[in-house]
């Protein structure tokens, strides 16, 4: 009996002692931001997907090793979708309420940001989707959680023609022209549709649209429509081994590849390194940044996280497009929550709701950039309430046949006279079909 | 004129390479009656296989010359595929004689996500390139007769070039042979090929040894057209419109069921596509096939199955 009694005060003990260790765990835990991490490592885009996870997680590392966001460190735990939107809204649902609670997705797909759009003001976690997703998202009266930050397809096909146009020598000489689009018959391949045809009206040229079925490894028969249709241009929105694939067909068939540009997602190295000197000359929309391997934030991610050994990738990647791409997706979400504490209190976690404050009241102005290591990298970044976008600059990279290299300094600004209106429009269709009541500018300022 | 004999041609250079994959069903089917989903994965594993050794080699032993590195590539490739194949008759079908079919088509969906896991983990998930030399450059002919000329890809004419050797090799080993004899014994009766003398065990190593060959010469071929990655494992879902076509039993099925859905899907592409919104030479195979089906449902030259009741 008094080995049993003993035994209970042992225990007793035991768990007291325990709950006392364990509280300042817990303190400590408190001061961790969970971000789930949506990434595709496998699957048919896995090449590229791998690439933009590495420079995601590699920059969430480098945030912790320089002392957190005002000293709060962040937490993440990766969760495969395979590019598939399905397991990307189970990745969602399991990820959502974990570590507290999530501080937003970043959803690296277009299809998985649709399935998510509803789902995301119930459970009140911001969506982040720079230079992807829905465009009359930039619309944040009506997308009140939708953060497509830095750019989206709008933008991109709007600036696609801009460049052409100038390589002809003016708008005016566009009349008459044949444009192809080879796009990715999906969600994200038809979004530059609708302003592609509207600036067919506007200017004159014809729009011809050429859908590729997923994953885009056969397109012979798209090529032998192009060689006969002899477009004056292609743009290519492919994703993956379809971008590789196009420009291997557009080689046997002899199309020029200085003829060809794609967007943002068809222009990083595994897109080319293959094809090489058979790309040559081809040109990919970029946003704002290219590969920047001597940029000044990849140093501090080479010194302050390669060096110890706790890199994610190859080291030679880094720096790489869809590297930085990843890279500067992470420190967007970062940004929201550090501006989120200048309202709701330094070094404290901030909720879902609070970073949503923090996204739409960014204000990364190019001091502030250039201090992070990303001088000569991007241009300032502005949300606002009824602008989730930002920021509208692009310029246009071409590969040389061993590397991507910007062969005109201009920048280019996407005509928001045009495309605002298509955004309102957009947007209160499915405002007015969901039944939401857009956010008034005075709603905004709560 | 010009630009539909272009298309036709082709057509008919992707129904060779169409061919070529689903031939891999088809020996195994014939073999084990095992319709093998694990096939594109295979092909992926081969094609990974042969990409990395091909660039470690010149590293390792420190060769210049890239047509020896292939070669020697090519045959560790093969001794690994040789390799899966002991591995899977050991590990999965000898434990699952006379288990259900579906129980066996099962265990190949099995094989595949292992292949596909062990491939991409051993190897990488990067895209990887595989340089045989194939000319990549267009050719014009005829330009006299038709205007514009007829535009041939070379690199697609070497393919079908290879894959039409490939499968006369193989229509003569299963002919002509002792070994491919008794592999067609095994495939028309497996209690008949045994009470002769014939190791059931044996004969399923090699015909899966067969198979990976021909997802070896596959995944170099494909993976020199669109370098090697993940995407190649899909590349072996073409093959099935033309098994359902050809029949799963034909090796001349094979061949003739790919050259149809070669040429099929790419005339309802470029003629068809433009009315009805493009993009539709996937499932324009499938359907092809299943119009084919209704008259034949064991397809072109597959075996009539008569059940007694």
């Amino acid at each position: 009996m008094k080995l049993r009694k003993l035994a209970l005060a042992a225990s007793a003990a035991a768990a007291i002692c325990s709950s006392l260790l364990v509280a300042p765990a817990a303190l400590a835990q408190a001061k961790e931001q969970f971000f789930p991490v949506l990434v595709y490592r496998t699957g048919a885009y896995s090449a590229n997907g791998s690439q933009w996870a590495n420079g995601y997680v590699d920059y969430l590392k480098l945030v912790n090793a320089r002392g957190g966001i005002n000293g709060v460190k962040i937490i993440f735990e990766e969760c495969e979708t395979a590019y598939a939107t399905d397991r990307g809204v189970e990745c969602y649902e399991r990820l959502k309420g974990k570590n507290g609670g999530a501080t937003l997705f970043q959803t690296l797909s277009t299809g998985a940001t649709f399935a998510l759009t509803e789902k995301a003001p119930v459970d009140k976690i911001p969506l982040i989707t720079a230079g992807y997703g829905r465009s009359e998202s930039q619309n944040g009266a009506v997308f009140t959680w939708n953060f497509p930050l830095l750019g989206t397809y709008w933008v991109g096909a709007e600036v696609a023609i801009q460049h052409i146009a100038k390589k002809l020598g003016g708008v005016a000489n566009l009349k008459g022209k044949k444009i192809a689009l080879v796009y990715h018959d999906s969600p994200y391949g038809k979004e530059p549709i609708p302003v592609l045809q509207e600036l067919g009206k506007l200017h004159g040229f014809e729009v011809q649209l050429l859908p590729v079925a997923h994953p885009g490894v056969e397109q012979k028969a798209t090529w032998l429509q192009i060689r006969q249709q002899k477009p004056d241009f292609v743009l290519l929105w492919g994703w993956g081994v379809m971008n590789s694939t196009a420009l291997r067909e557009a080689q046997a068939t002899g199309y020029p590849r200085d003829k060809m540009m794609g967007i943002w997602w068809a222009g990083a190295e595994p897109d080319v390194k293959d094809v090489a000197e058979g790309a040559k000359g081809y040109s990919a929309l970029t946003l704002q940044h290219g590969a920047e391997p001597n940029s000044k934030v990849v140093k501090d991610m080479l010194d302050l996280v390669y060096a110890k050994g706790q890199g994610t990738g190859p080291k030679d990647e880094v720096g790489q497009v869809l590297y930085m791409r990843g890279l500067i997706s992470a420190m967007l979400g970062v940004e929201g929550v550090r501006k989120a504490q200048e309202r709701y209190g330094k070094g404290k976690v901030m909720t879902g709701e609070q970073v949503r404050w923090g996204l739409e009241n960014l204000n990364l102005d190019q001091k502030m950039l250039d201090s992070m290591g990303f001088a000569g990298v991007m241009r300032p970044v502005q949300t606002s309430c009824l602008d989730h976008m930002g920021s509208a600059w692009v310029r246009v990279h071409t590969w040389n046949g061993s590397k991507w290299e910007f062969t005109t300094p201009d920048w280019y600004q996407a005509d928001e006279k045009l495309l605002r209106p298509m955004v309102m429009l957009a947007s209160g269709k499915y405002a007015e079909e969901k039944k939401l009541k857009p956010r008034t500018p005075e709603e905004c300022k709560l | 004129m010009g630009f539909f004999i272009e298309t036709l041609i082709g057509g008919l250079m992707a129904g060779m390479l169409y061919s070529l994959v689903a031939l891999g069903f088809v020996l195994i089917y014939k073999a084990s009656g095992v319709f093998n989903f694990a096939q594109g994965a295979m092909l992926l594993f081969a094609a990974l296989a042969m990409a990395r050794f091909s660039a470690w080699i010149p590293e390792w032993l420190g060769i210049d010359s890239l047509w020896l590195a292939n070669v020697i590539a090519f045959f560790i490739a093969g001794a690994l595929m040789y390799l899966v194949a002991w591995l899977i008759e050991r590990l999965v079908l000898r434990p699952l004689v006379n288990q259900e079919g579906a129980t066996l088509l099962m265990a190949t969906l099995g094989i595949a996500y292992v292949l596909e896991g062990l491939g991409t983990s051993i190897f990488g998930t990067a895209i990887y390139k595989i340089d045989v030399g194939m000319p990549k450059e267009p050719v014009l002919i005829l330009e006299g007769i038709f205007e514009g000329g007829l535009l041939i890809n070379k690199e697609d004419f070497v393919a079908a070039l290879i894959a039409a050797v490939l499968v006369a090799l193989l229509t003569l080993f299963f002919q002509k042979t002792v070994t491919g004899r008794a592999l067609r014994a095994v495939a028309d009766d497996h209690q008949a090929a045994q009470s002769i003398g014939i190791p059931l065990n044996h004969i399923w190593v090699i015909v899966w040894f067969v198979a990976g060959i021909v997802a070896l010469v596959a995944g170099v071929i494909w993976g020199s057209k669109l370098g090697v990655q993940f995407s190649l494992a899909t590349v072996a879902l073409r093959g099935l419109p033309v098994v359902i076509l050809g029949g799963l039993t034909s090796i001349p099925g094979a061949i003739i069921g790919g050259l149809i859905i070669g040429v099929g899907e790419k005339l309802s592409e470029v003629y068809l596509g433009p009315m009805i919104g493009g993009g539709i030479e996937i499932w324009f195979a499938y359907q092809l096939a299943l119009v084919f089906l209704l008259f034949r449902p064991q397809g072109l030259f597959g075996e009539k199955i008569i059940d007694r009741v």
